[in-house]
């Protein structure tokens, strides 16, 4: 019983010995198992150094450069801290800014606001909130082009859908008013798109954060007869905060940077009004082909919203501390 | 371990020739590069006469007019090899010869028999030349092309709205020739009801991004004056620019916007002027000779409702210039192929089979023939037109220089940012600084 018991162990040990992967590195050739992982990420770290720090130091050096992709033959003079000088004092580029920074601030604030909002109303668990949840992240699944056409026709004054419900509320005629062609809306045409489209997105981080809050608190406070505007100021905000921030962090890097939808709403006009950065910096790389220009805003760019994003992930992780 | 290093071997050339394979062109096929628009509709039937007679298939690469320079420029500059054959804008002439996209055609063109004294001067002059009006050529004029205007002929002659025109202005409703006639005409008829409908004064090009509200602009500034130089060639733009016929001519097209357009026309170019007109919302409008044919034979608008314009004068008679020539690009495999190709094309024959299929042929073959003005109900206009064109600068860098009017007109007509002289003055002041910057001034 016991030689019988022994060689079936002999066989399980010698069965579980051979089914056990050999090393890999036997297996190619001699390589150690760290040349294998190795010889793994190289193809990961070279398309990352290709596609991304390669072309970021790449624009760095044509920024010091009076470079243009399309006279690609031309002599490349260094132009040292020209090009710098000439966004920095270009006060079209400035407009730009502000118009960027008029449609960051009203996009978060807005989105921010109503997607809360959203968050709080959906998070009371009522009859149907599951199908009202999907139906709310609707416009942040369609694609910014569709998105773009969609709402040029809503905005169509004669045609448009948009002009006929502020008419109906209003009494204003459809026809007198232009979204996309006035100076005065036509910044506001597009915060009304964006917020559309993206506070669905807002709303389901502030969700997230919500339903991250243990019951239990507000169980003690109940006991403790905080009432529930007490409950939503003392409990709700100070814990869904991090992620409110978290929401406001991406919308604001999004919106930083934003270009198809402005492109395809009003591209950048009437005249310049809703030119944001980015389409400024098109129209210099890849119309008026200053390359070394665009080159030194782009980076202007980058260094300004990776400086604004790193204070605020700091101040993020205070608030997540506390 | 050496199958699968074999394997591994035979996938990686598999899908390095998979790669590699579409860069090389059969010899017998040519690719040819246009706009997305009815000429070349036209195009691709006149080319199946040359497959026909040299066996050589041709691939068409035809781009949408708001991304044609964006995406045919991209690939020149960055040496693609997609297009054989190029018809590209006349404003691009001087950056491709300059720059060596396109290859110089003295050489073929005297060894052929190809003579640029067979085509309209100003086509030659504007389609094919580089430095302008000198004899070298980089491309065989193709398709000639003015901005000119079409109106509703059905209501200009409708007795009852006649009268009230006479009455109202006291001469008789008939197409303007001057820009206070056009400017009175649409003003007549904007907010008019006819046929039970509300109708406006003039569709006309506003578009911000590529080059629309120049190309329609300019059709005011040229009739009152504007001028690009005071001397050809010395860039002297202070007093040509933003003289005073030019400031009027500014004012006049925002005048003819503000008052007469359609709503919600704040960026229209090609495609939404032939909109407005075909709708039925516009008594007049503009656009390139290259659409007439097709307007002439719309079931809604075309036929006897429809007449044609040339630009009104003022000052001066001008009309903007469009139209292209065919290039052969330098980077092409095929390079027998395509200087074939442009053979074939500049044949007087294949030049009159191009009109009859609505391409604007430049040849005096088709020009000089007894019968070309009463061959289309526009072509007695074509000819005017051509005979007063003028075009925007074809320096190398003008695409610069066309952002920088786009921006300066668009915040004046559209955006009422400033006054008329502000944005010329501005215009003169940007376009210094761009010229200064290419070694020009």
């Amino acid at each position: 019983m016991i030689n019988s018991d022994t060689t079936i162990l002999e066989k399980s040990a010698k069965h579980a010995a051979t089914s056990t992967p050999v090393s890999l590195a036997r297996r190619i050739g001699g390589l150690s198992d760290r040349a294998i992982a190795w010889l793994f990420i190289t193809p990961t770290i070279a398309l990352l150094l290709a596609i991304n720090i390669f072309p970021l130091i790449w624009a760095i050096r044509l920024s010091f450069t009076n470079y243009r992709a399309n006279r690609p033959n031309a002599v490349l003079e260094n132009v040292g801290l020209q090009n710098y000088h000439r966004v920095l004092t270009d006060s079209d580029i400035w407009i730009a800014m502000q118009t960027t920074a008029h449609f960051v601030f009203w996009t978060i604030l807005l989105q921010t606001l109503i997607g809360f909002s959203l968050a709080y109303l959906i998070d009371r668990k009522f009859r149907g909130h599951a199908f009202w949840t999907t139906v709310i992240l609707i416009p942040m699944m369609l694609s910014p082009a569709v998105v773009g056409n969609f709402w040029r026709f809503l905005y169509q004054p004669q045609i448009g859908l948009f002009n006929y419900i502020v008419s109906y509320v209003t009494g204003v005629p459809p026809s007198s008013f232009e979204m996309l062609g006035s100076v005065s809306l036509a910044p506001w045409s597009i915060i009304i798109v964006d917020t559309w489209m993206w506070t669905p997105y807002v709303m389901l981080i502030c969700l997230a954060g919500l339903r991250s809050i243990p019951d239990y608190i507000y169980e003690a406070a109940e006991v403790d007869r905080a009432s529930a505007w007490r409950q939503f100021w003392s409990i709700t905000i100070p814990m869904a905060l991090p992620f409110i921030m978290l929401a406001v962090l991406f919308r604001g890097i999004e919106n930083f940077k934003m270009f198809d939808m402005v492109m395809l709403l009003t591209g950048g006009g009437p005249g310049s009004t809703t030119e944001v950065a980015s389409i400024t910096l098109k129209r210099e790389a890849f119309e008026s082909w200053r390359t070394g220009r665009a080159s030194a805003f782009a980076i202007i760019l980058f260094v300004a919203v990776f400086g604004l994003a790193n204070i605020y992930v700091k101040a993020l992780n205070k608030v997540k501390q506390r | 371990m050496k199958t699968t290093k074999r394997t591994l071997l035979r996938v990686m050339t598999a899908l390095g020739l998979s790669t590699a394979l579409p860069g090389l062109a059969q010899a017998d096929e040519l690719t040819l590069c246009w706009a997305a628009w009815d000429p070349a509709n036209a195009l691709v039937e006149l080319s199946k006469d040359f497959t026909a007679q040299s066996g050589t298939q041709m691939k068409f690469e035809f781009v949408p007019w708001p991304n044609f320079a964006d995406r045919i420029l991209n690939e020149l500059n960055s040496g693609g090899k997609l297009c054989d054959l190029l018809i590209g804008d006349s404003q691009w002439i001087g950056g491709s010869a300059e720059n060596g996209y396109y290859v110089k055609l003295n050489d073929f063109f005297d060894k052929e028999g190809i003579k640029m004294s067979d085509f309209a001067e100003a086509a030659v002059n504007a389609y094919s030349t580089w430095p302008k009006g000198s004899p070298n050529y980089w491309a065989l004029p193709a398709m000639g092309d003015a901005n000119a205007w079409f109106y509703r002929k059905d209501w200009f002659s409708k007795p009852e709205i006649q009268a009230e025109f006479k009455e109202k202005t006291g001469r008789d409703l008939a197409p303007p020739t001057t820009w206070d006639e056009l400017l009175e005409t649409a003003k007549f008829f904007n907010g008019k009801e006819i046929d039970g409908k509300k109708v406006y004064g003039a569709a006309i090009f506003t578009e911000r991004a590529s080059e629309g509200i120049t190309m329609g602009a300019t059709q005011a500034l040229y009739p009152y004056g504007f001028k690009y130089e005071n001397t050809t060639g010395k860039y002297d733009m202070e007093g040509a620019v933003n003289s005073d016929g030019a400031v009027k001519g500014l004012e006049a097209y925002k005048d003819l916007y503000k008052c007469c357009t359609p709503p919600g026309y704040t960026d229209a170019y090609m495609g939404e002027t032939l909109d407005a007109f075909k709708s039925g919302q516009a008594a007049m409008a503009m656009n390139w000779f290259a659409f007439f044919p097709g307007l002439a034979k719309d079931e809604n608008v075309g036929g006897d409702k429809i007449g044609f314009f040339v630009n009104p004068k003022e000052t001066t008679a001008a009309s903007t210039l469009g139209g292209q020539g065919i290039s052969v690009v330098a980077n092409t495999d095929n390079m027998d192929g395509a200087l074939a190709y442009i053979k074939w094309f500049a044949q007087p024959e294949v030049q009159k089979k191009w009109w009859q299929l609505g391409g604007y042929a430049v040849h005096d073959a088709v020009l000089n023939d007894p019968s070309f003005k009463d061959s289309q109900p526009f072509a007695a206009d074509f000819l005017v037109a051509m005979n007063q064109v003028q075009d925007f600068w074809q320096e190398p860098s003008y695409a610069i220089l066309l952002q920088a009017m786009q921006k300066r007109l668009h915040d004046f007509v559209v955006a009422d940012q400033g006054t008329a002289k502000d944005a010329l003055d501005g215009l003169v002041k940007d376009w210094t600084e761009i010229l200064e910057d290419e070694g020009k001034l």
